[in-house]
């Protein structure tokens, strides 16, 4: 493998992503991020001179709607997916801005 | 201690009076119950597609191209990820790589008399986050999505000003503008216009900046000129010890007058932006900028010009009232049907502004030009029963704090309350001279050399007659009377 992702980065992309990983899991993490990698370095190998950079795959734009009201009370609907709510909305841990 | 400039850029986010939120049709409208404006889309379910609102086109196109930008034809939307519980797609949908405006600027004018460009660097569009309620005692928080996906716009300025004036001046001239578009509110206390402060100190005369803080909270002009000066001498107090500026994010307390760093640097500030791939390009024709700009409004500066030369008004007058867009909606519509436009200039200023602040304080916030209900063909009819010489003023400020309140029709309340002043000169003749009968006293004074005791007279005159009579008339056969 041509990547090598270090134990800093793996732990920076843990934090980033939320998400708390064992030793083990890093190890794997850490090889399967550097195989793809590598995978994604193939496409330098192609000649891209001229080529304008391309978000989306088809040749669609201006996709709009009107400014026109189309929903109703969506409060049950939406807190039927919080595992905690009241009349005020979903309980979450308090965040705290300090 | 050293001579030092400060070095000021703002982020404006301004949220747009659209009736949907920017990607579904959920209404935008204030005050709902928690959560009742909310579907998949802006609660970001799995598998929900957002389309684009084209109002929200139309307000940001319409902004940019007021304020000099350059319209980017080919735009799109990137996803800025970051987590936070208000936030429910774990990313903002939102513009970096190509910002639908770019390089515009405003000119504003500062109290000295002097000009000054303010370059904006960039619009772009956005989403707007829930809302988070902290509950102190129960130690959790809630989460009202109500406000996720409101459509905003984010204007970007580059580091041109270089002290509060210069921003208020830079905002209000924002404010003026897009509520001139009819593109927002801009309510600073209710958040559909929220500034932020990038703010770096550095001695006067050097070219390279110093280290910038952002500061945000800041909920009205006085919190912001507040928040500048308490930044400036915090930043210049640690250069001046020797220590350094941290670049960092602080809240504003208002209250306390003082701000605090808000994010700890645990929180990495990566968010890996990259094209949104459920929404595709937007590509602006030609055409249809072309008709962005046909529609664009005659704005403050070309208005208050237009109104000193077309209407002959003082430029105070001209001033105040292009200040608001609804003021000059009143004034532009009495004025079509009296023609009287000092006097329909002299309403707005005088009365109506008396109206707005007595309202004011006794509800103790204040009562916005954008609040006024009354008809200005109303107004326009009372003007014009005065010149008439129908009504006298008295009865006219009567009858426009009932238009004011609650639209009354002047003709039936002018009927109803016997308004109708009294020009006939047998009738007055008659009454005049029972008040000069009945008040001997002041006769005497007057043929004495006490000149003001006319005013006494005209007034029992005034009384007898429930207050209809014409006062000129009355001071004339006074005058008559007592020689």
């Amino acid at each position: 493998m041509a990547n090598v992702i270090s134990d800093e980065t793996i732990e920076y992309v843990g934090i980033l992503a939320k998400l708390e990983l064992s030793d083990e899991e890093k190890e794997a993490a850490k090889k399967d991020m550097a195989s793809m990698l590598d995978y994604i370095d193939k496409l330098g190998e192609l000649d891209t001179t001229g080529v304008e950079p391309m978000s989306h795959v088809f040749p669609v734009n201006n996709v709009m709607r009107e400014d026109v009201v189309t929903n109703g009370d969506g409060s049950e609907a939406t807190l039927a997916n919080a595992p905690e709510c009241n009349e005020s909305g979903f309980i979450v841990p308090k965040t705290v801005e300090s | 201690m050293k001579d030092y400039e400060v070095v000021i850029g703002l982020e404006v986010h301004v949220e747009l009076a659209t009736k949907t939120k920017i990607f579904c049709g959920c209404s935008t409208e204030f005050g709902g119950a928690p959560n009742s404006h909310t579907c998949p889309v802006c609660t970001g379910m799995p598998g929900s597609l957002p389309v684009l609102n084209k109002k929200v086109v139309e307000y940001a196109a319409a902004v940019g191209l007021a304020t000099n930008c350059t319209i980017t034809q080919d735009c799109k939307f990137d996803r800025k990820n970051y987590f936070y519980p208000d936030n429910p797609q774990n990313y903002q949908i939102s513009q970096l790589y190509l910002p639908i405006c770019r390089n515009g600027h405003v000119d504003v004018k500062l109290a000295d008399g002097t000009e000054k460009t303010i370059r904006i660097h960039e619009i772009h569009m956005e989403e707007d986050a829930g809302k988070l309620i902290h509950d102190e005692w129960e130690g959790v928080s809630y989460v009202d999505y109500n406000r996720s996906g409101v459509p905003l716009i984010e204007i970007v300025s580059e580091p041109d000003m270089r002290s509060a004036e210069e921003v208020i001046a830079y905002l209000t001239k924002l404010r003026t503008t897009i509520q001139y578009l009819g593109a927002s509110d801009c309510k600073l206390q209710e958040g559909s216009m929220r500034a932020d402060v990038n703010l770096s100190v550095r001695e006067r005369g050097s070219s390279e900046f110093g280290t910038r803080t952002e500061t945000k909270n800041l909920n009205s002009f006085a919190a912001i000129e507040r928040a500048i000066k308490a930044e400036t001498a915090r930043q210049i107090d640690l250069i001046e010890a020797g220590e350094k500026v941290v670049q960092e994010t602080r809240r504003w307390n208002d209250d306390k007058e003082y701000s605090y760093a808000m994010r700890s640097k645990e929180d990495a500030q990566d968010y890996r932006y990259f094209p949104d791939p459920d929404l595709v390009p937007i590509h602006i024709s030609d055409e249809y900028l072309a008709e962005l700009k046909a529609k664009q409004p005659e704005f403050k500066d070309e208005k208050k010009a237009r109104y000193m030369e077309e209407f002959e008004l003082p430029e105070y007058d001209a001033e105040i009232l292009t200040d608001s867009k609804k003021f000059t909606e009143i004034f532009e519509e009495a004025t079509a049907i009296c023609n009287q436009p000092k006097k329909v200039s002299n309403w707005i200023m005088g009365e109506t502004m008396r109206l707005m602040k007595e309202e004011s304080a006794k509800t103790g916030r204040e009562f916005r030009a954008e609040e006024l209900t009354f008809s200005p063909a109303s107004l326009a009819k009372i003007i014009t029963l005065v010149e008439k010489k129908e009504i006298n003023n008295a009865a006219a400020k009567e009858i426009f704090e009932h238009v004011f309140a609650e639209n009354v029709d002047v003709d039936a309340y002018v009927e109803e309350h016997g308004l109708k002043q009294v020009n006939d000169e047998g009738a007055l003749r008659a009454t005049v001279e029972k008040v000069i009968a009945d008040n001997p006293q002041s006769v005497a004074d007057y043929k004495g050399g006490k000149k003001q005791a006319i005013g006494y007279l005209v007034g029992q005159t005034m009384k007898a007659m429930q207050g209809k009579a014409n006062p000129g008339m009355v001071n004339a056969l006074l005058q008559e009377l007592l020689k």
